[in-house]
């Protein structure tokens, strides 16, 4: 396998290093107006892990380590941990369990933001999406050196 | 009454640590609980003996109607005395008996369960309670059975016993719930204020029932496993297997008694078979020499005597089978206890080697001698008393009183043989050397028989004296109406008097030519082997080979013959029910089709069947990833854009992740041969077919509106999200989606483990040893698929 | 069109359970993917077919005008999918690692060992 990733091609190689922060931003756009347009946390996910899978066939397996910084599984447990937590804020208002809740921040600037608990539910999908797909792909490349 | 048999649960879980601080007192201090309870339920007596049932209740399973309910009256009573009561005696005696055992602390811990699953059961006043307190008894019956474990003909029996009891109990749960449907109540004082006997579910229930109760009170043909549980400790015999465990069905029968019984089916069962188990476990105790194994032969015939007149149901019948009860336990656990004395003082087990005992164990050969004459039914002692009843009641009963009058006459002239065996046999004659230095136990085995044996001398004096506080009550719950009779000692020279004086010349003369007797009835030895003990084990052995025989068949290991026969059974059930629809409506037409989702239609079908026929894995992964993409299409055809766009995705890693790991496997090889080919393209195409059928079906006849309207109306007001799906993801149906991710972390841990933890240093040679051995295997294993 | 995906989606389950009978683990993979593949467009037939009008509300409006596509199969065959490919996800890594290990794809060869 690592004979095949020998063989770069500079176009790819080239292309991608413009392309990459384009599509991980790209996924961030998807996930966040997931909620009114088509998008969301699985297909925001997913768009991230093909950028960062794209940088693993384009140059090598530790350049597309180091653009993740931390272990993929790490992801999958920082998504779980959101999406679980993001159950609980509804408790401590009374509500049942898992009943979204919505806060409005104001900034001085951009306007109002607007935060709520399927927004971190939905990071935390994405961020276990990421996760999921990275660390199958990682651990296939690992398992071939 | 919760916390009398709490506690009795508690006392067990600590008795082995209470054994490992108080060694061989264990017995003693532990028999202060039991002794306590006894004074407790005696207190009850004179309210109980006046008509007032004490009703306890606490919710168990509100949601279901099952309550933790107890109720105390006569009945119940009379039981929760003999177990508490003897209870108190067996712990002493067991204590004294086992002293030494390694495993005494745990026999304590089985026979606590035992009395406490036992009290709970004749305490309980909900069919679903009781029906737990039942297999508790028999799971812990199980234990102390095969209390022996290293012996392998204990576990045998223990294996046995729990085996018939278990099955009984698994009809009688189906019973005991048919029970509550047709009552309409799962309280038993509710049950009992009704007569089923006309109900619609009364056959079949009472056919469960009984056969519940007849495993367990070992009537005949289930009546060898009793004698077989022998192999416990005989402290637990005498407990068990004569005052307790075995009058469960008896118990449950008597409970019965006023709701279910009455009817001709109840006679007739009851009578014939009580009587036939009379009849049998005597002439089998008659022909016995073990010492236990004849008292439980004749215990068995006890069994059958008390399921005899219960069958009978009439007022005299129901005094008569709880005196003879009371009698019977008192007697039978005294003689149980003696058994266990001669085992543990002399080394004696077998009558044939017993003789001349007297003056080496006078007071043992006293209290055995009382207890034997109870048996007997010799006045003046209890045992009298109760054999009168029985016999009066047996003349005064029903059509069949001739022929249920002479059985019950014959059985007791065995019952004298075996009582004259017990009472004369091993302490008088000629002294023959023991096996061990005979003596007088000490006081804590003793008391027990010796108490039991003069309890059965004063009631036999007095009989008002349990009459009075404890047997009318008890007859009278058996009897369902205020029983008008009551017991005495003398009720002048009649018809019983007669029949009993007869029969006690009878047996002593049988007594006499007591080995004649057994001689002649040798052929029975030859009989047994064809009896239900035999049939039993060839059941079992049956049973076994039909189980490894569908392991194989069933469970070969191969994923797809599973998948076959599941597949099999799916076209065939699904086609069978579509065969027998009345509206066979097709929603079958090709009008609304347009130009470019035919095109689609077209590739899709060309892929499918390229990646079926293809030969190259790397074309194959391609033709996946064409199908992925098509399908995708038909997402976004038809309104699922979201859907769409996770397919793309997916379907792009996935054929990523194909030719990452796949290229290097070898290529397709022909694996099957045609035939197999030929049966697996017929399933699929059958499968096929029938899910086609089946859409077309289901489409067609949409009758009911979906739940997307609500989703769509409160998307925008109560999500704030103008994706519909996106906000049912990750707001309505949040916790689905989070179940979803946690399978994803799942998958990303499993694949990380796979591959980083391996375990040992050599996994690739081990598994090549065992390769090479399962290719021999496979080599010689030929025509599997 | 209902028709012509009831017969799309019974050929889809005829190959994957073809593939998933043969004796090579490859080919169970690839009746696997046939057969996720099936059961998603199995769901989302039934739940009805309609063309554009995806359930997604205007701005400012407070519901869908005029219908909407079953948001609910969409949201389910969405998970589906992504679940789908954890699972096949997980195989092909078993695969490799047991190809790794006992150097065969024959599930016959494979029964027995661990």
């Amino acid at each position: 396998m690592s004979r095949q990733f020998n063989m770069r091609s500079l176009i790819l190689s080239t292309g991608t290093t413009i392309i990459l922060p384009l599509l991980l931003l790209f996924s961030l756009f998807l996930l966040l107006r997931g909620h009114n347009e088509p998008g969301g946390g699985f297909i925001g996910g997913l768009v991230a892990a093909a950028a960062i899978a794209l940088k693993l066939f384009a140059d090598d397996y530790p350049s597309a380590k180091a653009l993740l910084r931390v272990h993929p599984l790490q992801l999958v447990g920082i998504g779980l941990a959101l999406a679980a937590l993001s159950s609980l804020p509804s408790l401590l208002v009374g509500d049942n369990f898992f009943t979204a809740q919505w806060w409005t921040l104001p900034l001085p600037i951009f306007g109002d933001l607007k935060l709520s608990t399927p927004l971190i539910f939905d990071i935390g999908v994405f961020l276990g999406v990421i996760g999921t797909v990275l660390t199958v792909i990682f651990t296939l490349v690992e398992a071939e050196h | 009454m919760l916390n009398v048999v709490l506690s009795i649960f508690l006392l067990a879980c600590i008795a082995p640590h209470l054994y490992r601080l108080l060694g061989k007192h264990t017995g003693l201090v532990l028999a202060l609980l039991p002794a306590t309870l006894f004074i407790y339920f005696a207190s009850q007596l004179s309210a109980v003996s006046q008509g007032q049932p004490l009703l306890q209740s606490w919710p168990w399973f509100p949601g279901l109607g099952i309550q933790l309910s107890f109720m105390l009256d006569g009945l119940s009573l009379l039981f929760a005395l003999l177990i508490t009561g003897i209870g108190t005696f067996i712990l002493c005696y067991a204590g004294q008996y086992l002293q030494g055992h390694p495993a005494l602390g745990r026999f304590f811990l089985f026979l606590l369960s035992f009395m406490g699953a036992m009290l709970g059961l004749v305490l309980s006043d909900n069919l679903i309670t009781l029906f737990v307190f039942w297999e508790l008894t028999t799971v812990s019956s199980f234990m102390l059975i095969g209390f022996n474990h290293e012996d392998s003909e204990s576990r045998q029996k223990a294996h046995q016993g729990l085996m018939v009891t278990v099955l009984g109990g698994l009809a009688l749960m189906t019973g005991l719930i048919m029970l509550g449907m047709a009552a309409g109540s799962y309280q038993l004082s509710d049950v009992l204020q009704q007569d089923l006997t006309g109900h619609s579910l009364y056959l079949p229930m009472l056919i469960l029932i009984l056969l519940g109760a007849f495993t367990k009170s070992a009537q005949t043909p289930f009546h060898f496993w009793l004698p077989n549980a022998m192999a416990a400790p005989t402290p637990v015999s005498a407990y068990l297997h004569s005052a307790t465990m075995v009058k469960a069905g008896v118990y449950l029968l008597a409970r019965l008694q006023p709701s279910l019984g009455g009817s001709e089916v109840w006679l007739l069962t009851l009578s014939a078979v009580g009587a036939l188990t009379m009849l049998t476990g005597i002439f089998l105790a008659s022909r016995a020499t073990g010492i236990k194994k004849v008292l439980a032969y004749s215990t068995v015939m006890a069994l059958g005597t008390l399921t005899m007149l219960l069958g009978l149901g009439t007022e005299k019948a129901a005094l008569a089978a709880v005196t003879f009860l009371l009698a019977h336990a008192l007697y039978k656990g005294a003689l149980f206890m003696i058994a266990g004395i001669l085992d543990h003082e002399a080394g004696i087990k077998d009558f044939e080697k017993a003789s001349g005992l007297r003056k080496l164990m006078p007071r043992t050969t006293l209290v055995a001698v009382v207890a034997a004459l109870s048996l007997a039914g010799v006045i003046p002692l209890f045992g009298f008393v109760g054999k009168e009843l029985l016999l009066e009641a047996v003349l005064s009963g029903s059509q069949w009183q001739l022929g249920l009058t002479a059985a019950t006459v014959l059985a007791n002239i065995f019952v004298v043989l075996v009582a004259a065996l017990l009472a004369i046999k091993p302490w008088f004659g000629q002294a023959l050397p023991t096996p061990k230095p005979a003596h007088d136990p000490g006081w804590q085995m003793l008391a027990g028989p010796a108490v039991l044996a003069t309890l059965g001398l004063i009631f036999g004096l007095l009989p008002m004296l349990p009459d009075q506080y404890l047997l009318n009550a008890a007859a009278t719950a058996v009897y369902g109406q205020p029983i008008s009779g009551y017991l005495a000692l003398w009720h002048g020279i009649n018809l019983p008097l007669m029949l009993s004086l007869g029969s006690l010349v009878l047996g002593l003369l049988l007594f006499r030519f007591w080995q004649p007797w057994r001689k002649l009835t040798a052929v029975v030895e030859t009989l047994s082997k064809a009896g239900p003990e035999a049939g039993y084990n060839k059941l079992m052995a049956a049973l076994v080979s039909f189980a490894a025989w569908q392991t194989r068949v069933l469970q070969n290991g191969y994923l797809r013959n599973y998948l076959l026969t599941t597949m099999a059974t799916v076209v065939l059930l699904v086609g069978w029910a579509m065969l027998r629809l009345e509206h066979f409506e097709l929603n079958w037409q090709f009008s609304d089709v347009r130009v470019q989702e035919a095109v689609i239609f077209l590739v899709l079908l060309t892929t499918i069947i390229s990646a079926v026929v293809l030969n190259s894995f790397l074309g194959v992964v391609a033709l996946l990833g064409a199908l992925g993409f098509a399908v995708a299409l038909i997402y976004v055809f038809f309104s699922a854009v979201d859907v769409g766009i996770t397919q793309v995705l997916v379907e792009t890693i996935t054929v990523l992740l194909l030719v990452l790991v796949l290229y290097r496997l070898p290529e397709f090889r022909r694996l099957s041969s045609t035939a197999h080919r030929a049966r697996d393209a017929l399933i699929a195409i059958a499968s096929g077919t029938v899910i086609t059928l089946l859409i077309l079906l289901v489409t067609a006849s949409r009758s009911m509106e979906g739940i997307a309207g609500y989703f769509l109306e409160k998307s925008v007001p109560e999500g704030y999200g103008r994706n519909v799906v996106n906000v049912i993801l990750v707001d309505f149906r949040a916790l689905d989606t989070l179940g979803e991710i946690f399978v994803l972390a799942l998958v990303a841990i499993g694949v990380y483990a796979m591959v980083h933890l391996r375990t040992g240093a050599k996994p690739v040679t081990n598994a090549d040893k065992r390769l090479t051995a399962e290719q021999k295997r496979q080599q010689s294993v030929k025509g599997e698929l | 069109m209902t028709t012509l995906m009831a017969i799309l989606i019974g050929c889809l389950y005829a190959a994957a359970i073809y593939m998933m009978l043969r004796r090579s683990m490859v080919k169970l993979l690839i009746g696997l993917i046939l057969l996720s593949n099936a059961a998603n467009l199995l769901i989302f037939t039934v739940a009805g077919l309609e063309r554009g009008v995806p359930p997604l509300i205007a701005k400012g409006a407070e519901t869908v005008v005029g219908g909407s596509a079953d948001p609910l199969a969409q949201a389910l065959i969405l998970t589906a999918i992504v679940i789908g490919f954890g699972v096949l996800a997980f195989a092909v890594v078993l695969l490799h690692r047991a190809y790794e290990v006992i150097r065969t794809d024959d599930m016959n060869e494979m029964k027995g060992t661990d």
